[in-house]
């Protein structure tokens, strides 16, 4: 039996990770009724499976790093924020300023790593180069194999699912309600095909729009409500070592990380991202491979993780790994996120296709779609993020013709 | 080593697995079995090392003969490997196949040796361990879980005090009295949770199926006159609801308890003692059950049909895995398990199907005198310690949930810490979720229907530099 | 002492005769027999807590007894994480308190 309760909102947001956290906050400060759906529960999907990475250390110029140095000043100052509004007792989102260190072993390396921050540089990014020496004063644990590094001063990490929570309960406080186990299951179309809400397995709600922030699950939300968006999964594991004393002091990671991130193939891919928590473990991450959703462990990617790891701390291979787990990230052909109105099927927006940078880039993202959906002034130009924009456009002419 | 025969792995070598490599070896299969100790006889025949040869080890036991019977017909038996000290630390699902992930060697030592292992057919007899419900003090040393005081009794002859308190629920409670008997320390009391009427619905009612368990009754009458001949009191509706001392266990609290295990105010006593070893029944080690895709069911064990197979082809399960049962029902459910693994005729162990029915009936009355009760949680204070690792307290869980509006065990673990310890919620996963009131398979995992707490893809922790140095092709190794 | 191991003369066990090893133990030197595990040595000997949380400092031993709930863990001859309970005790091995404060070193102990 299905229980018909409808409900009404100006907005509902399908997905309660970080960025339909972050979305749902910015709405409901700008006065929308904001409603918030997720098929199991806050931040148990996505984020919960991440690193909590804010960064702009693997970002080249364009709009993504556009986004992103945005994105991580909003992060400092939301930091405090969240802990004013919430109090003290409120779990600690664990906002840590604490800088990043990208590290190579070759002279190759070190020209690609050079020029890659020169550019960087010119975008507006702090990246100083530093001394094999000056690297060790950094992280006196390095390998001795590190040539030279550099250092990004506003790298830097949160707690995802702390930092879900409390956008969420912030989102609350102004209005917002937040619904789990509801599953999206259809559309409710209005006059002259308009999207005016959605049917769910706890019932209809209806409303003046709908946002689908549900991550890698975004296509197949799309698919139900009836439109197309190019995101895939991208599979990451990450490895978690038991607690020990502090001896990772930033995140750390090795000069492949950034081809990684740029390389758009479906064999895996690892470069070491090692960083400690306040917990006192050391995360290790973080694989790319595209299996779709296969949750499958795989030794051969752990063991990947690990020697990449040991390659830049010898000290690790003597650490005990407690935990691996692996999540899907929202991946998009042309690495962007998609921000915006969908122009096929009018009431629909997405906010999704962040691939491994959701939680950073989750704060500018719910401003800039606030502010499209509002009305309001946007803090940068949201047309690269557009869902019709050119380097998407053969898949969305793909997907007009299917509909 | 014959390349046409079929290859069965047993993982765990307690009576489940022991009876399981030894049928599966009489059905004509080559079979490796793998314990991670480094002797047999898992938890229930835990027996001190061959370094300390001891002279009249059955005291402590019982079927010892059995234990004897059985590791002797395996290590005579040329179709069998027994591979002690491996730790099979993950389970990979390769398209079409198992493939087991083995370290040889000392526990938690650095490059370990590597096996890896791609059975035929794969039998999980991994066992149970204590679970012990949390109470105000139970994380002060001289506080044992009810094992631990048996481990040691039989696997080290070391007393773990002079004034001893037994307290839980279930008939476990009575050979580990038993053992601190035999360290001669003095058992203050053995204090049962489950109350007169519970015990009477549980044990009483059809009386006539336990005649058939005759020889679980024996065992269990058998340590009731020891404690009767020690003079050591047997208080059922009671519990420890706290622990004192400084820096280590000087007393406990005992109080009478409800029929749902709340404490009856103006019932609790004071109890000196050094030492209180508690249990409330058992934990199924389900980490490679779950790896491999098992059905669990809703009550947390492995589901098999009457040959003992699980829901994933070509992977059997036996013993507490399945379902508590203790040793008998666990010896019946290898010989079938294992019989059915090596492709074996089932009717040539109709005994042990017909033990294993018997048993089964005995597993139910287990649970319906003694299972958890939710009225325990009244014992909790506010600064009660629930995850033993991150020394995340009761009052710090209830604000968490709270303050974030989430009763999601995966949220409520991230935002609280508790359960992200090394123990990885071993010890407080299952507490976790019942004080959240979270249905078992709502820890999600990656979106999907993870089986909750149970989770864990690395079995146990593994050195990083073992991890790197692992061989880049995945071929299996022998045995 | 309230825990001990059960004098081989007395233990109706009648286990073979102690094979004795001496373990160190924060400096401070334990005796026990061939066979026993790290915790069985220390328990033997009457101590039951070695290990302090990084928390609240609080003092730990053996909990499970059967590596299950990774109380019992220490520092063996300089390699943290080991499980107490199962490591078997060689004569010499060097078992330090692997959760005590860092000793005048300059790194930050992390705070939560």
């Amino acid at each position: 039996m299905i229980e018909r309760v409808d409900v009404a909102a100006d907005v509902v947001i399908v997905g309660a990770g970080i960025v339909g956290a972050a979305c749902a906050r910015a709405l409901a400060r700008a006065g929308a009724r904001v409603t918030v759906l997720d098929r199991v529960a806050a931040a148990s999907a996505t984020s919960a499976h991440g690193e909590g990475n804010l960064l702009v250390s693997d970002k080249g110029p364009g709009p993504e790093l556009e986004l992103a140095k945005v994105s991580l000043r909003r992060w400092a100052h939301l930091a405090d924020e969240l802990a004013d509004e919430l109090g003290p007792l409120f779990p600690s989102i664990e906002h840590e300023a604490k800088g990043g260190l990208v590290v190579v072993t070759s002279a190759d390396g070190l020209d690609g790593l050079r020029g890659f921050a020169e550019a960087q540089r010119a975008a507006g990014v702090e990246a100083v180069e530093v001394t094999a020496e000056q690297a060790r004063e950094l992280e006196p644990d390095l390998a001795p194999g590190v040539v030279g590094a550099v250092y990004y001063p506003q790298d830097a990490q949160v707690q995802p699912v702390a930092a879900a929570e409390a956008l969420l309960a912030s989102a609350r406080r102004a209005g917002a309600v937040v619904r789990t186990e509801v599953e999206v299951t259809g559309p409710l179309l209005g006059d002259g095909g308009r999207l005016t809400g959605v049917a769910t397995t706890r019932g209809e709600v209806s409303a003046g729009a709908v946002v689908v922030a549900a991550g890698p699950w975004s296509a197949e939300v799309a698919e139900r409500l009836g439109a197309r968006i190019a995101v895939r999964p991208r599979r990451g594991m990450v490895l978690v070592t038991t607690p020990m004393r502090q001896r990772v002091r930033h995140k750390v990671y090795d000069g492949d990380y950034f081809a990684a991130t740029q390389s758009a193939g479906a064999e895996l891919q690892t470069s070491a991202v090692i960083e400690s928590t306040r917990g006192g473990t050391v995360l290790i991450g973080s694989s790319r491979e595209q299996v779709g959703f296969d949750d499958r462990l795989s030794t051969q990617v752990l063991a990947q993780l690990a020697r990449r790891a040991v390659a830049v701390f010898p000290f690790l291979a003597r650490t005990n790994v407690m935990r691996s787990y692996l999540g899907f990230r929202p991946y998009m052909p042309d690495h962007l996120p998609v921000i915006g109105p969908d122009p096929a099927l009018p009431g629909l927006w997405f906010a999704t296709g962040h691939e491994g940078a959701g939680v950073g880039l989750a704060p500018a993202t719910g401003d800039l779609l606030a502010a499209g959906m509002l009305g309001l002034a946007a803090a940068v130009d949201p047309r690269p993020y557009a869902v019709d924009r050119p380097t998407l456009r053969p898949r969305v002419a793909h997907g007009e013709a299917l509909a | 080593m014959s390349k046409g025969l079929r290859h069965v792995v047993v993982v765990g070598a307690g009576p489940a697995g022991l009876a399981a490599a030894r049928a599966a070896a009489e059905a004509g299969a080559r079979v490796t079995l793998l314990d991670a100790a480094d002797g047999l006889g898992g938890q229930y025949w835990r027996h001190l090392p061959a370094a300390r040869p001891a002279g009249r080890e059955h005291v402590l036991h019982h079927r010892w003969s059995t234990f004897g019977e059985l590791s002797g017909a395996l290590r005579a038996n040329p179709a069998v490997t027994v591979v002690e000290s491996a730790q099979v630390w993950s389970l990979e699902r390769p398209d079409g196949g198992i493939r087991l992930n083995v370290l040889v060697g000392e526990p938690d030592a650095v490059g370990r040796a590597v096996l890896v292992l791609e059975p035929d057919a794969l039998v999980l007899a991994t066992g149970a361990h204590d679970r012990t419900l949390p109470f105000p003090g139970w994380q002060l040393p001289g506080v044992y879980s009810a094992g631990a005081a048996q481990a040691l009794a039989k696997g080290e002859r070391v007393a773990v005090g002079r004034r001893v308190v037994v307290a839980g629920a279930g008939p476990f409670l009575l050979p580990v009295a038993s053992a601190l008997l035999w360290t001669g320390a003095t058992v203050v009391g053995v204090h049962e949770a489950a109350g007169p009427g519970a015990l009477a619905r549980g044990w009483l009612s059809r009386p006539w199926e336990l005649a058939g368990a005759a020889g679980k009754a024996g065992e269990l009458a058998g340590y009731v006159g020891e404690l009767a001949r020690h003079r050591v009191p047997w208080r059922p509706g009671e519990a420890v609801v706290a622990a004192h001392g400084d820096g280590q266990v000087e007393a406990v609290t005992i109080a009478r308890l409800d029929e749902r295990w709340a404490p009856v105010a103006g019932t609790e006593r004071q109890v000196e003692a050094d030492a209180v070893c508690v249990s409330h029944g058992f934990t199924p080690r389900l980490e490679l059950a779950v790896a491999a895709g098992c059905a669990l069911s809703p009550s947390r064990f492995v589901v098999v049909d009457d040959a003992q197979a699980t829901s994933v082809p070509g992977v059997w399960a036996a013993g507490e895995i399945t379902g508590i049962g203790g040793a008998d029902a666990a010896l019946a459910e290898g010989a079938v398990a294992g019989t059915a693994a090596a492709g074996g005729d089932l009717g040539v162990v109709r005994v042990a199907v017909r033990a294993r029915a018997r048993a089964r009936g005995f597993a139910a009355r287990i649970e319906a005198a003694h299972g958890v009760r939710g009225g325990w949680v009244r014992w909790l204070r506010d600064d009660t310690v629930v995850c033993r690792c991150e020394e995340t307290t009761y009052g710090r869980v209830r604000e968490v949930v709270e303050l974030t509006g989430s009763h999601e065990t995966r949220s409520v673990k991230l935002t609280s810490r508790a359960g992200l310890g090394p123990c990885q919620a071993r010890m407080c996963g299952r507490t976790l979720q019942e004080l959240l009131g979270d249905a078992p398979g709502g820890d999600s995992d990656a979106g999907g229907t993870a089986p909750g707490v149970d989770r864990r893809p690395l079995v146990v922790p593994v050195r990083l530099g073992d991890l790197a140095s692992l061989p880049s092709t995945s071929a299996s190794t022998s045995p | 002492m309230t825990s001990q191991r059960i004098a081989v003369e007395r233990d109706p066990v009648e286990p073979g005769p102690d094979r004795p090893l001496t373990i160190w133990v924060d400096g401070e030197p334990v005796t026990g027999t061939a066979g026993q595990t790290i915790a069985g040595v220390l328990l033997g000997a009457g101590r039951r807590q070695w290990r302090t949380t990084r928390e609240g400092g609080a003092p730990r031993g053996v909990f499970c007894g059967i590596g299950v709930c990774f109380d019992c863990l220490v520092e063996v001859n300089g390699l943290p994480d080991v499980r107490a309970c199962l490591r078997r005790a060689q004569d010499g091995d060097v078992v330090a308190d692997q959760g005590a404060p860092p000793s005048g070193g300059s790194l930050p102990e992390v705070t939560s």
